[in-house]
């Protein structure tokens, strides 16, 4: 347990650097950058986890799929490349006060409740044909609308963007 | 390793996506702020998943993905629409509503 204890702090160290420099970095692409690295430090994270599905469904469609959304949004949109003084607005003061105080409060009620709770050593892990097997069984019904939610979010993309 | 470890690591990284939606003022930087908020939930799905030996933990945060990527589809090309229309996608520029 320790080795994973040793990962899972470099892997966080490294997860909540990212995302601290990605709300506060000047430029958009380096922000995109440092989104890539969070969504790659936790599907890590997903791994230390037992979940083998969930890490490699967290790389081929975050890192793989919806960054290179994003990237083609900022190029589209023609955001300022590079640096740029107008990332933050004025209001940012309030906004850091905001996220404290629910941090704040989030973790008292984590620490209150679970305080030192340990995982579960040595218990059932699920790998991915257990994971197809209750989609495709239990949630059976969730798994079709999602299905037709994609289809609807494929669908309405295409009609919003496309030049008429 | 504590149940903890993994929601704190998610109550942090929420917070962070929190901060950035309030104050980024990109309407791209928007979003990829709530993509953030997304895998912070997602890390909780799992580590209770774990804790609990249920493997709704891990369907359910497949479930997240894939509404995350449906989300942020139809996201982008509102922005881009906003961005067609008022050559602008500084969120501040929006306030056609205000009274």
């Amino acid at each position: 347990m320790v080795a994973q204890n040793i990962a899972f702090g470099i892997i966080s160290g490294i997860v909540v650097f990212s995302a601290l420099r990605m709300v506060t970095t000047r430029n958009i692409v380096h922000s995109a950058l440092f989104l890539v690295a969070v969504l790659a430090g936790l599907s890590g994270q997903y791994v230390l986890l037992a979940a083998e599905f969930v890490a490699t469904t967290q790389v081929l469609v975050y890192i793989g799929a919806v960054m290179v959304l994003f990237l083609f949004g900022i190029m589209l949109t023609k955001a300022p490349i590079g640096k740029s003084m107008e990332m933050t607005g004025t209001q940012w003061p309030i906004a850091a006060g905001v996220a404290l105080m629910l941090g704040a409060v989030i973790l008292y009620s984590l620490i209150d409740q679970f305080g030192s709770d340990r995982l579960t050593e040595g218990g059932k892990i699920y790998r991915t044909a257990d994971v197809g097997d209750e989609v495709f069984s239990t949630y059976i019904i969730p798994f079709e609308a999602i299905s037709v939610l994609l289809l609807a979010a494929l669908i309405g993309a295409i009609v919003l963007a496309r030049k008429d | 390793m504590l149940l903890n470890q993994f929601l704190i690591l998610g109550a942090v990284l929420f917070c962070i996506g929190v901060y950035g939606v309030l104050a980024r003022k990109n309407a791209v930087m928007v979003l990829m702020s709530i993509e953030l908020m997304l895998n912070a939930v997602n890390i909780n799905m799992v580590a209770f998943g774990f804790q609990h030996e249920v493997v709704s933990g891990q369907v359910f945060a497949l479930f997240i993905i894939a509404v995350a990527a449906a989300e942020v589809g139809v996201g982008l090309a509102i922005v881009l629409l906003l961005y067609r229309n008022q050559t602008s996608i500084d969120v501040e520029d929006f306030d056609l509503m205000k009274g």
